[in-house]
């Protein structure tokens, strides 16, 4: 690990200062990832401005929406009683995350920032051009279980590796940001991008911004919501595919409002627009939710190790929107 | 840096790239907490702050400077086991041991998470105002742990009998189901 400088901020604009100007200066959340990437060598800051000590409280809104400081722990946001009972989609999926430990050190900034556990990535004497561009991709002919089935490009086909970010980009999440620039709201969905050929840009956080929110708009179908998280082990392991959804059913049987978001497909959190248009104003059966699933997945292109994906995403998909559809019952 | 290790307040001077991990073990011979994976993957390194439990090897000491730090060393003291240290004994808790502090740092602070109502993701009512533990919440609850020896099912034997009381643990042990007398083999 090279050496750096490490200072504590206990406000945005104070740690916004201390970054000013340092392309190598690095915001310091619970550290699960960036620390581990620092011993790797992967990341190498000369400058650690530790903001854990910026707000992290979790506030419901007049509106009904919920507003999280960005230094929020996981653990503390999965445990909220609002977020609980009205977005439990949500809950799930960071419970679905890491370890417990990891929960109580990890914030939700920290979460949506964290970067891909492509193995070629971490191996720094692997091609991979997120980490360093032109070098090439070992993973689109190596070993790629966990990688991209959609949005994927010829330079990288890694995958986002958070639970969280699927329940916000189900829910239409805004991130809060201030920088040198002042301070602006983005979309989760517009916050990560598509690889294309710049992997290495993974986000449109301009030099020296950092998240210091997220809003969770109000949005009442969310109190029947969940997420499903498919991986190779039971716990404690990264999603081959994952869910977040919520469904409001009519009397009459029809889907009158769906909110439908992948994990472990793409290289950011996944929304299933395609999904929800073709399910909206149509009858709730199983049929509906295949051929939903189905015009999600249309565009899907398998690698040697993860084709099996694509089929998984739409079982997946439909056993989802079964399960709360069910709950009427 | 300053930190409250075990009760004791420790002034120390480190790398500032130390992890927690490594000033506890290298710099201040506490070496009752392992490294297992060194990446946070393996729990081995469980120590408990300010009561919450965490991965030492992913902490960078210098962001833990003033807080409250337990490891294994802070659980017992001379003669007397932590009851918890104790049920491991008597249910073969461990094999080989190398997990075993960050396994019981691990399970003291769930314990304190069930009391605070924090939910897992195989709670089945997340709206519940508490949690009933069975076996499931406590396996999925300790998924970071690793015990490579599979020692899995006495853990749980002694976290229940010790720490957080499960309807198994409850039951007398003549009246233990076929599933859970399956479930001990599997």
């Amino acid at each position: 690990m090279n050496l750096f400088t490490y200072e504590r901020a206990s406000d945005a604009s104070g740690a916004i200062d201390l970054a000013r100007g340092n392309a190598a200066a690095r915001y310091l959340g619970g550290g699960t990832n960036l620390v581990d990437l620092m011993r790797e060598t992967v990341e190498r800051p000369d400058m650690l401005v530790d903001v854990t000590g910026l707000p992290g409280g979790i506030e419901p809104r007049a509106d009904g929406g919920l507003l999280i400081g960005a230094a929020a722990t996981n653990t503390a946001l999965a445990a909220d009683p609002h977020v609980r009972t009205h977005y439990p989609l949500l809950a799930r999926s960071i419970l679905a995350g890491a370890s417990a430990q990891i929960r109580n050190m990890a914030t939700v900034g920290g979460n949506i920032l964290q970067r891909t556990r492509c193995r070629y990535f971490y191996d720094t004497a692997a091609a991979c051009n997120k980490r360093q561009p032109g070098s090439g991709c070992d993973a689109r002919d190596g070993f790629n279980r966990y990688h991209a089935i959609l949005g994927a490009s010829p330079s990288c086909v890694a995958t986002h590796p958070s639970d969280m970010c699927v329940a916000l980009a189900a829910l239409d999440a805004m991130v809060q940001l201030d920088g040198p620039g002042g301070a602006r709201r983005l979309p989760l969905l517009d916050l990560h991008r598509l690889p294309g050929d710049r992997p290495d840009v993974e986000t449109e956080l301009k030099p020296g911004e950092l998240i210091t929110a997220v809003e969770i708009p109000p949005l009442p179908i969310a109190r029947r919501s969940t997420y499903r998280k498919v991986r190779d082990r039971a716990s404690y392991a990264f999603a081959l595919v994952s869910v977040a959804a919520a469904l409001d059913v009519d009397d009459g049987g029809m889907v009158r409002e769906v909110r439908l978001a992948l994990g472990g497909v793409a290289h950011k959190p996944w929304r299933a627009s395609a999904a929800e248009a073709a399910l909206k104003g149509r009858p709730a059966t199983a049929e509906s939710f295949r051929a939903a699933a189905e015009a999600e997945l249309a565009a899907a292109a398998g690698l040697r190790d993860n084709a099996f994906k694509i089929e998984l995403a739409k079982r997946t998909i439909v056993a989802v929107l079964t399960d709360l559809k069910g709950e009427d019952a | 840096m300053n930190f409250t290790i075990n009760g004791q307040s420790v002034e120390v001077e480190a790398d500032i790239r130390s992890s927690l991990l490594d000033l506890l073990r290298n710099t201040l011979g506490f070496t009752g907490t392992k490294k297992g994976c060194d990446q946070g993957a393996c729990g081995a390194c469980t120590v408990l702050v300010d009561g919450e439990r965490i991965n030492s090897c992913l902490a960078l000491a210098v962001q833990y400077q003033g807080r409250s730090i337990t490891t294994v060393e802070g659980l017992g003291a001379d003669g007397s086991l932590h009851p918890l240290q104790q049920a491991f004994v008597e249910h073969d808790g461990f094999q080989c041991g190398y997990c075993t502090p960050g396994q019981l740092c691990s399970a003291i602070g769930m314990a304190r998470e069930i009391e605070r109502n924090v939910p897992s993701v195989v709670t089945p009512d997340l709206s519940s105002a508490s949690i009933a533990v069975d076996e499931t919440e406590l396996r999925e609850r300790m998924s970071g742990n690793i015990c490579r020896c599979g020692a899995y099912n006495g853990i749980i034997e002694a976290i229940s009998e010790a720490l957080v009381k499960t309807p198994a643990s409850r039951a007398p042990a003549t009246q233990a189901t076929p599933s859970a007398q399956q479930g001990a083999r599997a």
